[in-house]
């Protein structure tokens, strides 16, 4: 089960953070400070699977931007690491353009993957497709 | 979201859902359902029925939710488990289309179709197959094809193969069917991609328990992952690479780890020291091995082992006869080069106490032979116990060792006086205490010293060595303080008899208050009687009547010492004739002890004058029934009368 899905840029900052399993909000920066000073320390060299406390981290990098995702113990690590890069590919697919300035709608294409902690969905059109329909609403 | 209420009303709700034509809206559902069942376990039954329908379903996102909810509920409860057993061919089929039949566009990654729907199949499988023959048996062909189908070069795939081996491993799987799984295992070690190997590591850490001999084929490889710069990667290795040792290779094995301890990061050090000292604990193929290996990690990692190797250690020499010259040369070796490392130097310390004559004989047998001075030992111990590096503890074993070499070495002592004598007024309690007591030892108690001081024996397991060096200091504690009473209980014993003595007032001038038994001594020396105490509701007893002397004996049972009794003997006469030289002796059995005090005179006055008395005091440790013996001499009436009788009817509470 998927803990917790962060974003974070290569000076440590936080873009976007889901968290499945409720963590107090006080305990989450502290939370991603730690595990982003883990992540960021690491070389190419470094395998891209950490132990943090009871979670696992599996984080990979795209240029500027870090992903990391916390899982607990049953998961498959490997098939974490393609569900990251699935993501990636999905968000490029749709976003021509910088995602910083679309939030809103990175957390919707979040959601429609991974639900309560699970992965749901890795179809690319089908993800998309709620999305394509909200754009064009939006434009009629 | 969601609390256990909302779920327990939405839950018909969800499954009139799970039927809807869209398959939008049912992926949802299912996932609702996975979560509801997770807060509330009791909704499972209502969310059984609908599973089996939905496994039919062709699409892949509703097929993923259902195969969570299935695996949530086979989790939750073995009654599903039973139900969904059933179930199994069809998911094998579904594998089976996946894996066979060309990928759809849409769902592959990389040339592996919906990798993401294998891995969950595959999870559940595991669970369904966990124990359970059949379901096992059905999987087997499946499980060979996935794994030998599926394309390895890209993650997609390596992530498929690695849920397969979790598989197998589970499963009541085939013979064959493991050693495959260990071969991919081996096989993703040899890659160079980091994070394969991580998960090789992490999953040959769980089978190495089951399958040990397969997992020792890849011990090389193994052993090679060490060196990895990942500090992830070597710490599993580490796991394994301790998890592999067995008798055969455990020398090579700890030859490498050894190696490994010296260049590894710190915070691996204490887990490498620990294991190696564990495994050369339990496969140690001679005790000349297990030493020398010891004595590399503390060398190495002195400042990581654990508290209880030293004294591990200590024990391990101690029981080894015939390696104590051997190890005492080596210890001092190292010790000399270096003496930063606390428990190395501790180790050392002791040895070189225990056994400093064999150092200096300088000849041994497996080792080339140092020629020690006796100063130069001296000389070291002493800079132990000045360093700043060292821990009290350490300088008590220094301190102690000094001690020893008191014994063990000939020629003067006055070096370790000195020492003994300076570190009288050292700041810690601990070591000023043990100067003391050795201090003691050498002024007053020089004849006690060898014994005190003499070959420690083998300590058993599990008591820790500190006990018995406590015990020594208890000892000698106990012997100083006794000092202002230097006389033991062999002066008392003279006093004991059943036969007569011979003019007992001379030691009774000067009675020196006893205690022969430890722990008593503070009791007893507060509690010299010099008068009598107040009387204890104890008769007076008359003992003795001849021509107008009557003897009188009255008991005092101090309260503060049970063994105690206190008898006075009052001589009263009534004739008309004094009673002159009068001398009274009394005897007691062996098991007691007898103080005769100071008689008030000699001469009891005739005509009612002042009674003579005299003082007895009788220690009765064993609280046996108490026998008197008095002989009485005096002069009466001209006449030398002598009188020898035992004390009938003494009451009981003299003794009790």
């Amino acid at each position: 089960m998927i803990k917790f899905f962060l974003m974070v840029n290569k000076q440590g900052q936080t873009r976007l953070s889901k968290y499945y399993e409720h963590v107090e909000i006080n305990k989450r920066t502290l939370l991603e400070t730690e595990v982003i000073k883990s992540c960021l320390s690491r070389s190419n060299e470094q395998c891209s699977f950490i132990e943090y406390k009871d979670f696992k981290l599996i984080y990979r990098q795209y240029a500027a931007l870090f992903i990391v995702v916390g899982v607990n113990d049953t998961e498959n690590e490997m098939a974490i690491y393609e569900f990251i890069h699935n993501f990636v590919e999905v968000l490029d697919d749709y976003f021509s353009r910088v995602i910083m300035f679309n939030l809103d709608k990175v957390h919707i294409i979040l959601d429609e993957m991974v639900l309560n902690g699970c992965i749901v969905e890795t179809n690319r059109a089908r993800i998309l497709a709620p999305l394509l329909i909200l754009d064009k609403m939006s434009d009629s | 979201m969601g609390s256990a209420e909302m779920c327990r009303d939405l839950a018909p709700e969800v499954e009139k859902l799970l039927l809807q034509p869209s398959p939008y809206v049912r992926k949802k559902a299912v996932l609702t359902a996975v979560h509801m069942i997770r807060k509330v376990p009791e909704l499972s039954d209502i969310f059984l029925p609908p599973c089996a329908q939905l496994l039919h379903e062709r699409h892949h996102g509703i097929l993923l939710g259902t195969v969570t909810l299935i695996t949530e509920l086979c989790e939750r409860s073995p009654a599903a488990l039973q139900h969904f057993r059933k179930v199994v061919p069809q998911l094998v089929h579904t594998l089976r289309t996946l894996v066979m039949t060309g990928c759809s566009a849409e769902h592959s990654v990389s040339g592996v179709s919906d990798p993401f729907l294998q891995v969950q199949i595959l999870r559940l499988l595991r669970i369904l197959g966990r124990n359970h023959e059949e379901s096992s048996e059905t999987m087997n062909d499946l499980l060979a094809q996935v794994a030998t189908n599926t394309d390895t070069s890209r993650n997609a795939g390596n992530a498929v193969l690695f849920e397969t081996v979790l598989t197998i491993m589970d499963i009541r799987s085939a013979a064959g069917l493991r050693v495959l799984a260990v071969n991919i295992l081996g096989r993703f070690l040899l890659n160079s991609d980091r994070n394969i190997r991580y998960v090789a590591l992490t999953s040959l850490l769980k089978l190495v328990q089951s399958d040990h001999s397969a997992v020792q084929r890849h011990r090389p490889t193994v052993v090679e992952c060490l060196w990895e710069p990942d500090a992830s990667l070597s710490r599993r290795a580490l796991e394994l690479s301790l998890a592999l040792v067995n008798s055969s290779n455990v020398r090579a094995m700890t030859q490498e780890l050894q190696g490994f301890l010296e260049s590894c990061p710190p915070d691996l050090r204490a887990d490498c020291a620990s294991g190696i000292l564990l495994a050369a604990e339990r496969f140690a193929p001679t005790k000349r091995w297990h030493i020398d290996t010891i004595l590399r990690v503390l060398t190495t990692a002195g400042t990581y082992v654990r508290d209880d190797a030293v004294a591990n250690l200590i024990q391990l020499i101690g029981g080894a006869q015939e390696l104590h010259a051997y190890s005492v040369h080596r210890l001092y070796s190292a010790l000399a080069e270096d003496i930063s490392q606390q428990p190395l130097v501790q180790v050392a310390a002791w040895c070189i106490g225990e056994y400093g004559d064999l150092l200096l004989e300088g000849t041994c047998e497996e080792t080339e032979p140092l020629q020690v001075e006796k100063e130069e030992v001296l000389a070291l111990l002493e800079r132990v116990l000045q360093s700043q590096m060292s821990l009290p503890a350490t300088r008590g074993y220094a301190l102690t060792a000094l001690m020893k070499l008191s014994t063990r070495l000939h020629g003067d002592n006055n070096r370790i006086c000195q020492v003994m004598s300076i570190y009288g007024s050292c700041q810690n309690v601990e070591l000023q205490q043990r100067a003391v007591e050795y201090n003691a030892l050498f002024r007053k108690y020089d004849h006690l010293r060898a014994a005190v001081l003499e070959k420690m024996p083998l300590v058993e397991r599990g008591g820790p060595q500190v006990d018995e060096e406590a015990k020594e200091s208890k000892e000698v504690a106990q012997l100083s303080e006794a000092a202002p009473l230097p006389t033991e209980t062999q002066a008392s014993k003279l006093l004991d008899l059943l036969d007569l003595l011979d003019g007992p007032s001379e030691n009774a001038q000067h009675p020196p208050p006893l205690d022969p038994t430890p722990g008593d001594t503070l009791i007893h020396l507060l509690d010299l009687p010099c008068a009598p105490r107040p009387p204890a509701p104890i008769p007076n007893l008359k003992v003795f009547e001849r021509e107008g002397l009557e003897l009188n004996l009255s008991f005092v049972r101090p309260p503060g010492t049970p063994t105690l009794l206190l008898i006075t003997v009052t001589a009263t006469n009534t004739s008309g004739g004094d009673v002159t030289h009068f001398i009274c002796q009394a005897a007691v059995p062996k098991s007691f002890q007898l103080q005769l005090q100071a008689p008030s005179g000699d001469t009891v006055p005739a005509q009612g004058g002042p009674p003579m008395t005299q003082l007895l005091r009788i220690l009765n440790p064993n609280k046996a029934p108490l026998r008197l013996k008095l002989r009485l001499t005096y002069d009466h009436f001209g006449q030398s009368v002598q009188e020898i009788f035992e004390v009938n009817n003494l009451p009981v509470e003299t003794w009790q």
